[in-house]
């Protein structure tokens, strides 16, 4: 009965695992496929030749590689500000008093029920007027603070004993050599979670890109894959691959990172 | 004494620099245009109004009393219900079954199919899109193909306004389940060995364990889990936009994707505007809802 209740258990396991890798795992084998391979009855799960054409299409005409550069420099970008803004804000909040911190706190997160979508009309009205449409700074701005990031540092900054921020301070640093040289490098683990939150979502991200970049040579992976499938519909050997080369590099960053992006999860699932 | 207000003036000082940057940037991009929004509704701000802003009259609630009879309002708010309402809690309902999977006692292996199962949240939500659409797809998908060796006949997936929304349904499971199953994960951790043991020492079975420990001691994660999982449901936009565009007979237009398309496409801002905050207003009142809900079966 043990036993039995046991292989029941693995199988339903390993169902799962098999219905959530499939639709990856076929991504990865029709974008070797020739064309035409994909499109056929019934449908071949591996290809009979291995190509490389469509990956070789996608960097020789179809100019993948600008797109990449694109996000990959955004992501990198607003990583790197977002995180320095908002761990000075989530320090401030978690070891600083000053008047309004619990309301203004408290607004902070009431606001996270507000969806993005609602701010985008306006703020392209302001990005068309400063000019900064078509602009990597139309993108950057925005992204530079974010509610989540300063909560989640704050939560993080609250475990820091004071004792250690009091004894710099006797020893004459200042608030900012000790936010630099103290709270920083204890704060690693939970920067290194917000670092792979905010590449990962900025990587992924599509909305905003698809409304502030309006010009071809300006796209992210996403905006330039959703815009490729406009014109190649029929290519499905060739989306493949696009694909794959979109997700790749957020699954890169996923499976040598993944201990501190679930742990991140847990610790923002935690109510403050 | 002087000196103690002095630090303290001094703390406040440094504590507003160091928030700065932070704060000014929500302001001005996140709070102000929140606001904004909510003006803009309240103009005819169109194509005309983009070259020159004093081209855009007030025009009061019309835009409101516009989407009040607009049936493609309704249309979307219905699909976009239906959306949150079947796919909201078939997706915590498989969380909630994976995380109960992968902690079970005797399971090895654990971390890798923990990883397995949180794959798609990581992927990219275009791609996947694109890679579905064509599993999809009613001849050549593979999803057919594999229906039809159990006897089921070709579904037009995509192609039928009956099943298109399920289809997309399915997809956003696949893609987020593995995202709520570590919260989930991360609750049943919580829960402390010896109320097992205890009840397993009462002779409580398997099942009256789950029903009696697991599911109240999980609520506050059921709850949290449950709340952020429909407001970002609400929010439905790039399934279909790249893989129906809405279609077919708009039965899979969401909110999301009328507001886009009624700014971005046809540049009637202000109509938008009012559809933005519509959904705003829905998911403000669904949330407080919920939580009144859980209050409610808390006492």
């Amino acid at each position: 009965m043990r036993i039995v209740s046991r292989i029941f258990l693995y199988a339903v396991l390993i169902l799962v695992a098999i219905s959530t890798l499939a639709p990856v795992v076929w991504m990865v084998s029709a974008s070797f496929m020739p064309a035409g391979e994909a499109a056929q009855y019934p449908p071949s799960f591996f290809p009979r030749h291995v190509t490389l054409e469509h990956y070789t299409a996608l960097f020789t005409r179809l100019n993948l590689a600008k797109y990449a550069l694109n996000s990959a420099v955004l992501s990198t970008l607003i990583t790197a500000v977002s995180l320095f803004v908002n761990s000075m804000a989530g320090y401030a909040f978690a070891k600083y008093r000053f008047a309004g911190r619990e309301k203004i706190f408290r607004l902070l997160i009431t606001s996270m029920v507000v969806p993005a979508q609602i701010t985008m009309l306006p703020l392209f009205l302001m990005m068309n007027k400063l000019g900064l449409v078509n602009t990597y700074w139309g993108l950057v701005i925005p992204g530079m603070a974010s509610i989540f990031g300063i909560f989640l540092i704050r939560q993080y900054a609250l475990s820091i004993p004071d004792s250690l921020i009091e004894a710099a301070r006797m020893d004459g640093a200042t608030d900012f050599e000790i936010y630099w040289r103290i709270i920083l490098p204890l704060c690693k683990p939970i920067l290194v979670t917000l670092a792979i939150f905010t590449f990962m979502g900025t990587w992924n991200d599509f909305l905003w890109p698809l409304i502030i970049m309006t010009d071809d040579s300006m796209y992210t992976l996403p905006v330039a894959l959703n815009n490729l499938m406009g014109e190649h519909t029929l290519d499905v050997e060739l989306m493949m691959a696009g694909s794959v080369l979109t997700i790749l590099p957020v699954m890169i960053v996923f499976v040598v990172m993944q201990k501190y992006y679930i742990e991140g999860i847990m610790m923002g699932s935690v109510k403050g | 004494m002087t000196t103690m207000r002095e630090s303290l003036r001094r703390q406040m000082l440094t504590a507003y620099l160091f928030l700065f940057p932070a704060l000014s940037t929500l302001f001005v991009f996140f709070f102000l245009p929140v606001i904004a929004a909510l003006l803009l509704s309240l103009t005819d701000f169109d194509i005309y109004s983009l070259a020159d802003f004093g081209n855009a009259r007030f025009v009061g609630l019309k835009n409101y009393v516009d989407l009040f009879n607009d049936p493609l309002f309704w249309k979307a708010l219905k699909n976009t219900l239906y959306f949150v309402a079947v796919g909201g809690p078939l997706s915590v309902v498989t969380s909630l079954g994976a995380a109960l999977l992968v902690n079970s006692r005797t399971v090895k292996f654990k971390g890798l199919f923990r990883s397995v199962y949180f794959l798609p949240v990581v992927t990219t939500l275009v791609a996947v899109s694109i890679v579905w659409r064509f599993l999809y797809h009613p001849r050549y998908g593979m999803l057919n193909y594999l229906l039809s060796l159990v006897g089921i006949d070709r579904i037009d997936w995509l192609g039928d306004p009956v099943w298109a929304m399920p289809a997309i349904i399915l997809l956003a499971v696949w893609k987020n389940f593995g995202y709520n199953m570590i919260i989930f994960i991360a609750g049943l951790q919580n829960i402390p060995e010896y109320l097992y043991e205890a009840a397993r020492l009462d002779g409580a079975s398997a099942r009256q364990q789950f029903t009696m420990i697991t599911v109240p001691m999980l609520a506050p994660t059921t709850f949290f889990v449950a709340i952020i999982t429909m407001i970002g449901y609400f929010q439905l936009f790039a399934e279909p936009y790249v893989m129906t565009d809405g279609g077919p007979l708009q039965s899979t237009m969401s909110v999301v994707l009328m507001m886009y398309k009624t700014g971005f496409k046809w540049w009637n801002m202000g109509y938008s505007a009012a559809v933005a905050f519509a959904l705003f207003a829905i998911i403000a009142g669904a949330t407080i809802i919920q939580m009144k809900l859980q209050k409610q079966s808390h006492e």
